[in-house]
C-alpha cells in the first residue's frame, strides 16, 4: 500500500502543480493591467485627446492625430478585407468538401501565421517601393491583409453551425445557391460574422510592426491616401524608446487606449458568442 | 418547372460557384504573392552573397557587409528559451482548465489566460522596457560572481537581452499553446480516462493516458506557439537590446531577425541594404510557413484520428485563441 500512497501524493502534486502554472500566467497579466491602467490615467488627459503632438523636447500635446489615423487605417483595411473575407467564407462553408476549398482553409491559416513584419514587407513592395513614398494605402493594405485569414475562417465557422434545413428550405422554395447562401445562411450566422469582424479589428488596431515602413509616421492628420498617416502604435513605440520623460508618460497613456479598446471589443465578442452558443444549443 | 428556368438556375448556381472561388482564391494568391515579392525584392542580396550571407557574422551596413548569423542565432535562441518557460506553463494550463478545474471556473479562467493574446505586442514591449527590464537587471546585478563565470550568464548587468526576450515571448506564447493543447485534450474522448481510472488510476495517471493520446496534437500546440515566436517582433526589439553579436549568454544585448527588419528597413539607404533585410524577411516567411504548416498537420491528423476512433467525439480543433475566446 506504500506504492499506492505515493501515487497518490504524486497525482496531487502535479494537480497542484498544473493550478500553480494558471496563477503564473494571471500574473504578467494582472501586472500589465496594473502599470498600463495606473502609469496611463495618470498621463491622460483631454490634450491627449484633442491635441497634436509638440515638437522634440516641448512637453505637452497630444495624439489627436494618431488616434485619428488609426482609425482611418482601420477604415482602409475593413473596406476591402471584410468583403473578401466574408465571400471567400461563403465560399469554404458552401463547398466544404471539395479539395479547392480545403487548400484555401490551409492556406489562411498559414497566413494567420505570417509574422506581421513580413506582411509589412509585401505591402511595402506593392504600394510603398513603386512610388517611392510612404502612405496610408499601404498601411491600411498591410492591416486589410492580416483581417482576410480571421475573417474568412471565422465566417466559414459560423455558416457550418446554421441548421443545414434553413438551406434546403430555402433551395426546395426555388432559390438559386447565391439566393440561399446571401440572403438566408449570411444573415442566419451575421451575429457571428460580426464578432469576427471584431475580433479582426481588436487585433490589427494594435499592429505596430506592419506600419513602420508602410503608413510611417507624420506630425499632422491627413485623410490623403497617398501620404504617411500617424497610428497610435506606432506612436506609442517612438515614444517608448525616446529618451524623454514626457513622452514616455503619453506612451502609457496611449497604451491605456489600445488595452481600453481591445478588452471592450473582446468583452463584446466574447458576449455575442456565449449568447450564440446559448441559441444554438436552445 | 420548366427546363429553361432550372437551366438558368444551373447556370446562376456555376456562377455563384466561380464567383465565390474567386475570393477565395484571393486567399491563396496574396500567399503566393508575398513568397513572389520577397523573392524578387531579396534577389540583389541573394545573387550577391548566396550562402555566404547565412553563414557570416559581420553585419557593416556601412561598409555593404552583410551576415545574417547574429539574426538567426538571436531568433532560434529567443524562440526555444520562449518554448522552454511557456511550454510547461502552458500544458499545466491546458491540463487545469480541461481536467481539474470546476465547470463554474473553467469558462473565466479560459478567457483570462486567452485574454494574453489580446494584449498588443507594443504594450507588452512597452511594459517590458519600463518594468520587466529594471527587474531583469535587478536580477542581474544579484547574480553571484563566481555564477557570471558561467557562459550562459556572464557579461555586464544590461537588463535588456536575451533572457528579457526570452520571458516576454514566453507570455505572449502561452496562450496560444494553452487554447490549442486544451482544445485538444477536450476531444480525447472521455472513455481513455475512464479506462484509466477503471484500471485504478490515480487522477495524474488518467491524464497522461489522454497525454499520450492526444500527444500529437500537444506538439502541434507547442510549434504553433514556436511559430510565433519566431514571427514576434516590436515585443522583442524593445527588450533584446539590438545588438547583433552571437553570445551564448542569457544576459548580452542579442537581435532577432523580425527585430532587425523592424529597426533598420526605413534606415536602409542602399539598394543592397534593403535587398539584404528583405532576404531576412524571405526567410522568416519560409520558416514560419514550415512551422505553422507542420502545426496544422500535426493537429489536424490527431482529429482525425479522434474522429475515426470516436465518431460522435467533436474533434473540430480551433488553431486561434481568437476563435476559443
Amino acid at each position: 500500500m506504500r506504492q499506492a500512497s505515493r501515487r497518490r501524493a504524486l497525482s496531487n502534486v502535479v494537480v497542484s502543480l498544473c493550478g500553480l502554472a494558471v496563477v503564473l500566467a494571471l500574473i504578467p497579466l494582472v501586472l500589465i493591467f496594473i502599470y498600463v491602467i495606473k502609469q496611463g490615467f495618470s498621463s491622460l488627459n483631454w490634450d491627449f485627446f484633442t491635441k497634436m503632438p509638440k515638437p522634440v523636447g516641448e512637453a505637452g500635446g497630444g495624439m489627436a492625430n494618431a488616434m485619428l489615423g488609426t482609425l482611418w487605417l482601420i477604415a482602409i483595411a475593413a473596406l476591402f478585407a471584410i468583403p473578401v473575407g466574408i465571400i471567400a467564407g461563403v465560399y469554404l462553408s458552401e463547398y466544404r468538401g471539395s479539395r479547392f476549398a480545403s487548400l484555401v482553409r490551409f492556406t489562411a491559416d498559414v497566413l494567420n501565421g505570417v509574422p506581421s513584419i513580413v506582411i509589412g514587407i509585401f505591402a511595402y513592395g506593392l504600394a510603398v517601393l513603386p512610388v517611392h513614398r510612404f502612405s496610408a494605402l499601404a498601411g491600411g493594405l498591410a492591416l486589410g491583409f492580416m483581417m482576410i485569414p480571421i475573417i474568412t475562417r471565422t465566417t466559414e465557422e459560423l455558416l457550418n453551425l446554421v441548421p443545414p434545413t434553413m438551406r434546403e428550405g430555402a433551395l426546395a422554395l426555388g432559390a438559386t445557391r447565391a439566393r440561399a447562401a446571401f440572403g438566408v445562411m449570411v444573415p442566419a450566422a451575421l451575429p457571428g460574422i460580426m464578432t469576427g469582424i471584431l475580433v479582426a479589428l481588436a487585433r490589427i488596431a494594435g499592429e505596430t510592426a506592419p506600419l513602420l515602413f508602410t503608413s510611417f509616421n507624420n506630425r499632422y492628420f491627413t485623410t490623403r491616401l497617398d501620404q504617411p498617416i500617424a497610428s497610435l502604435t506606432v506612436q506609442v513605440y517612438t515614444y517608448a524608446i525616446s529618451p524623454y520623460d514626457d513622452w514616455h508618460r503619453q506612451a502609457w497613456a496611449g497604451a491605456l487606449v489600445l488595452v481600453a479598446f481591445v478588452f471592450v471589443f473582446s468583452v463584446l465578442a466574447r458576449v455575442v458568442t456565449r449568447r450564440l452558443e446559448r441559441m444554438h444549443r436552445g | 418547372m420548366t427546363k429553361t428556368s432550372s437551366s438558368r438556375r444551373s447556370a446562376d448556381d456555376r456562377l455563384f460557384r466561380l464567383g465565390t472561388g474567386f475570393f477565395a482564391f484571393l486567399v491563396v494568391l496574396l500567399v503566393a504573392g508575398i513568397a513572389y515579392e520577397l523573392f524578387r525584392d531579396s534577389r540583389l542580396s541573394l545573387e550577391k552573397f548566396g550562402f555566404h550571407f547565412w553563414r557570416t557574422t559581420t553585419w557593416d551596413p556601412v561598409a555593404g557587409q552583410f551576415g545574417a548569423l547574429p539574426f538567426i542565432w538571436g531568433t532560434l535562441y529567443s524562440s526555444f528559451l520562449a518554448l522552454l518557460i511557456s511550454t510547461p506553463i502552458a500544458l499545466g494550463i491546458a491540463i487545469f482548465l480541461s481536467e481539474l478545474a470546476p465547470r463554474a471556473l473553467r469558462t473565466p479562467l479560459a478567457f483570462l489566460t486567452e485574454l494574453l493574446a489580446a494584449i498588443p505586442s507594443i504594450v507588452y514591449g512597452l511594459w517590458g522596457i519600463f518594468v520587466l527590464v529594471p527587474m531583469v537587471r535587478q536580477l542581474e546585478v544579484h547574480t553571484p560572481d563566481w555564477l557570471k563565470k558561467i557562459p550562459l550568464l556572464s557579461g555586464p548587468p544590461l537588463g535588456v537581452g536575451m533572457l528579457s526576450a526570452g520571458l516576454i515571448l514566453a507570455v505572449m506564447v502561452i496562450p496560444f499553446t494553452s487554447s490549442v493543447a486544451r482544445e485538444v485534450l477536450k476531444a480525447v474522448p472521455a472513455t481513455q480516462r475512464e479506462a484509466a481510472y477503471a484500471l485504478g488510476a490515480t487522477r495524474w495517471e488518467a491524464i497522461q493516458a489522454a497525454l499520450r493520446f492526444g500527444r500529437t496534437g500537444i506538439m502541434g500546440a507547442i510549434i504553433l506557439g514556436l511559430g510565433r515566436a519566431i514571427g514576434e517582433t516590436m515585443a522583442v526589439t524593445m527588450v533584446i537590446g539590438n545588438n547583433p553579436k552571437i553570445s551564448p549568454s542569457l544576459f548580452a544585448a542579442q537581435h532577432t531577425m523580425s527585430a532587425v527588419i523592424a529597426n533598420e528597413f526605413t534606415e536602409a539607404d542602399t539598394d543592397l541594404y534593403l535587398s539584404a533585410l528583405i532576404e531576412i524577411g524571405l526567410v522568416l516567411f519560409v520558416i514560419t510557413l514550415i512551422v505553422n504548416a507542420l502545426s496544422r498537420f500535426l493537429i489536424w491528423s490527431v482529429s482525425r484520428e479522434i474522429k475515426a476512433k470516436a465518431p460522435k467525439a467533436s474533434a473540430v480543433i480551433s488553431t486561434r485563441p481568437e476563435a476559443a475566446a
